[in-house]
C-alpha cells in the first residue's frame, strides 16, 4: 500500500489541473458573462435600453443551460468539444463544458451586479449624452467593479465544484483524484487530503476576492 | 402696474430676448384613464434668466423635469430648447444635442468610481472631445468652481457642497447654454444652501447660462429666480416675476406654499436683465 507522502506528486498535479481548468474557464466566462450579462441588464425593464424580445431570448438561454446537470452537459457537448479542441478527453477538453456550463451563471451574476448600480445614475449618464454602449463601458461596468469581483469570486468557487466532475472526461483535477482513490480504492486519507486542498483553495479565493472588492470600492 | 409686474416676459420681449426654453401644451399621462401628471403645461424661460418651478410634492415637478431632460416622452406638446423642438429628434440626434443642456439632479449622480476630474471630464469623453481639450476644459472648470485641489479625490471624500459643485462643473463641461437644476438646495444646511445659490447666480451672470430650477424651497426661489411658475396637480396655476408672485400670490396653491414655508424668503428687487447688482447684494447678505 502506498503511503500518503507518495501521493504528493499526484496531488500537486491534480491541484494544477484544477487551477488550470478553473483559471482558463473563468477567463472565457468573464468575457462571455460580461457581454451577455451587460445585455441582460441593459435590456431589462429597469435598464436604459429596455427590450422585451432580446431580454427574454437571453434569459431563456441562461435558464436552459443552467437547468442541465453539469455531468450531462459534459456528455451533450462532446461533439462540440471534439470540434473545438480536437479531442474529447483531457484537461483542455474539460474546459469547454466548464465554460458553457458556467457562462449562464456568470451572465446572471453580472446582470445582478449591474442592476445594483443606481438606475437614477444610469439615466443621468444618458442625459450627459451617453449611448447605451458608452453607458456600459464608462459607467455601468466601472461603478459595478466591487460587485463584479464579488460575483466572479462566487463563480470561481462554483467552478471548482463543477471541475470535480471533469474526471468523467479524463480532465483530472482534485475532484477526480478524490473519487478515483478515495472512493473507488477506499483511500479515505487521500479523499481527506484532496478536500483539505480544496478548502484551502476556496478560502484563498474568497479572501482575495473580498479584499480586492473592498479596496476597489470608492463609495 | 400690477399686471405689468406680474408678466415677467414683457421686459424680456421688449429686449428681444429669445426664449432659451419654451414649453407648450406639455401633457403626460402615466395611466390611460387616470389624471394626467402634466396637463397642458406651458412656460417660457428667456435667455439669461433664472426661472423657478415651484410646487408641493406630487404637483408634477419631477415629471416636468424628466420630460425636459427627455427621459420621458410627453404624450403631447412641444419642448423647444435653444430654438429646436427636441421632442421630435431621433435618439441619435437627441444624444448629440444633449451637450447643449446641462442637468444637475437632486441626488447628483456622480460616479463613485471616478475622481472629481474624471467625473467632470465624462460628458466631454462621451461627446468625443480630444484628450488635450478635455484636460484644459476640466482644469478651467475646476478652477472656476474652486475645486482645483480636489481634482484627484473621489466624490465620497468630499463635503455635500463640494459634491454639488462637482455636479455643476460636470453639467457645464460641454458649455451648455441651458442648465436644468433639480432641487439644487434641498437637504443642505443653510450655509451650504447660500453658497450653492451664490454659485448658481454666478453661473448665470458670468457664464451666461440660462437656469431652470425645480424646487419646493421658496427661500431659494425667492433668492435667485427672476420668474416663477407654480405647478399644482399637473397644471400651471400661476406664472409671474418672483417678486410679484411671492409678495402677492394670486393662486391658492401659491398661497398654500407660502403659508407652509417656515423660512422667510428674501424677495429680490425685481431687477431687469443685465443689472445683477441688486441680486448680488442679496446673495452677499445670504
Amino acid at each position: 500500500m502506498t503511503t500518503l507522502a507518495e501521493f504528493t506528486p499526484s496531488l500537486i498535479e491534480a491541484t494544477l489541473q484544477t487551477l488550470t481548468m478553473v483559471g482558463v474557464a473563468l477567463l472565457f466566462c468573464a468575457v462571455f458573462g460580461l457581454a451577455i450579462g451587460s445585455c441582460l441588464a441593459l435590456t431589462s425593464p429597469q435598464g436604459i435600453a429596455p427590450s422585451r424580445v432580446i431580454h427574454q431570448c437571453l434569459a431563456a438561454f441562461a435558464n436552459i443551460s443552467r437547468s442541465i446537470p453539469f455531468l450531462i452537459l459534459i456528455v451533450l457537448l462532446l461533439p462540440l468539444t471534439r470540434f473545438l479542441v480536437g479531442t474529447s478527453i483531457g484537461t483542455a477538453a474539460a474546459i469547454v463544458p466548464l465554460v458553457i456550463g458556467a457562462t449562464p451563471y456568470a451572465a446572471r451574476l453580472v446582470e445582478a451586479a449591474l442592476l445594483d448600480v443606481d438606475p437614477g445614475l444610469m439615466q443621468a449618464i444618458v442625459t450627459l449624452g451617453a449611448s447605451p454602449w458608452q453607458a456600459v463601458r464608462k459607467a455601468y461596468l466601472p461603478e459595478a467593479v466591487p460587485g463584479l469581483i464579488r460575483a466572479f469570486t462566487v463563480l470561481a468557487i462554483t467552478m471548482i465544484n463543477f471541475s470535480a466532475m471533469a474526471g468523467a472526461v479524463g480532465g483530472g483535477g482534485l475532484g477526480d483524484l478524490a473519487i478515483r482513490y478515495g472512493y473507488q480504492r477506499f483511500r479515505l486519507d487521500v479523499l481527506a487530503l484532496c478536500c483539505i486542498v480544496l478548502i484551502v483553495l476556496v478560502q484563498i479565493i474568497q479572501f482575495t476576492g473580498n479584499h480586492l472588492a473592498r479596496s476597489l470600492d470608492r463609495r | 402696474m400690477q399686471t405689468q409686474l406680474s408678466n415677467p416676459y414683457e421686459s424680456a420681449s421688449n429686449l428681444m430676448q429669445p426664449a432659451a426654453i419654451r414649453i407648450r401644451g406639455l401633457t403626460k399621462r402615466f395611466a390611460k384613464d387616470g389624471a394626467p401628471a402634466l396637463d397642458a403645461v406651458g412656460l417660457e424661460v428667456p435667455q439669461g434668466s433664472i426661472h423657478g418651478v415651484l410646487g408641493v410634492s406630487g404637483a408634477g415637478k419631477s415629471t416636468l423635469l424628466r420630460c425636459i431632460a427627455f427621459l420621458e416622452k410627453p404624450d403631447a406638446g412641444e419642448i423647444v430648447v435653444v430654438g429646436q423642438d427636441w421632442s421630435r429628434l431621433s435618439t441619435v440626434d437627441l444624444r448629440r444635442q444633449r451637450g447643449k443642456m446641462g442637468i444637475v439632479f437632486q441626488q447628483l449622480h456622480l460616479l463613485s468610481s471616478r475622481t472629481v476630474a474624471t467625473n467632470v471630464a465624462l460628458p466631454l469623453e462621451l461627446h468625443g472631445a480630444k484628450r488635450e481639450f478635455i484636460n484644459a476644459r476640466v482644469a478651467e472648470l475646476l478652477d472656476w468652481f474652486g475645486l482645483a485641489d480636489k481634482a484627484k479625490e473621489y466624490p465620497a471624500q468630499l463635503s455635500g457642497g463640494q459634491r454639488q459643485r462637482v455636479a455643476l462643473a460636470r453639467a457645464l463641461a460641454t458649455s451648455p447654454s441651458v442648465l436644468l437644476a433639480d432641487e439644487p438646495t434641498s437637504a443642505l444646511d443653510p450655509e451650504t444652501r447660500a453658497s450653492v445659490l451664490r454659485t448658481l447666480s454666478s453661473i448665470r451672470d458670468q457664464l451666461s447660462v440660462t437656469i431652470l430650477m425645480i424646487t419646493h424651497d421658496l427661500y431659494s426661489a425667492g433668492a435667485i429666480c427672476d420668474a416663477i411658475t407654480v405647478l399644482d396637480a399637473g397644471r400651471v396655476v400661476e406664472t409671474g416675476s418672483a417678486r410679484a408672485l411671492l409678495a402677492d400670490p394670486a393662486a391658492d396653491a401659491t398661497r398654500r406654499l407660502l403659508a407652509g414655508s417656515d423660512s422667510a424668503y428674501p424677495l429680490h428687487s425685481g431687477r431687469t436683465h443685465g443689472s445683477a447688482n441688486a441680486q448680488r447684494e442679496l446673495l452677499v447678505e445670504l
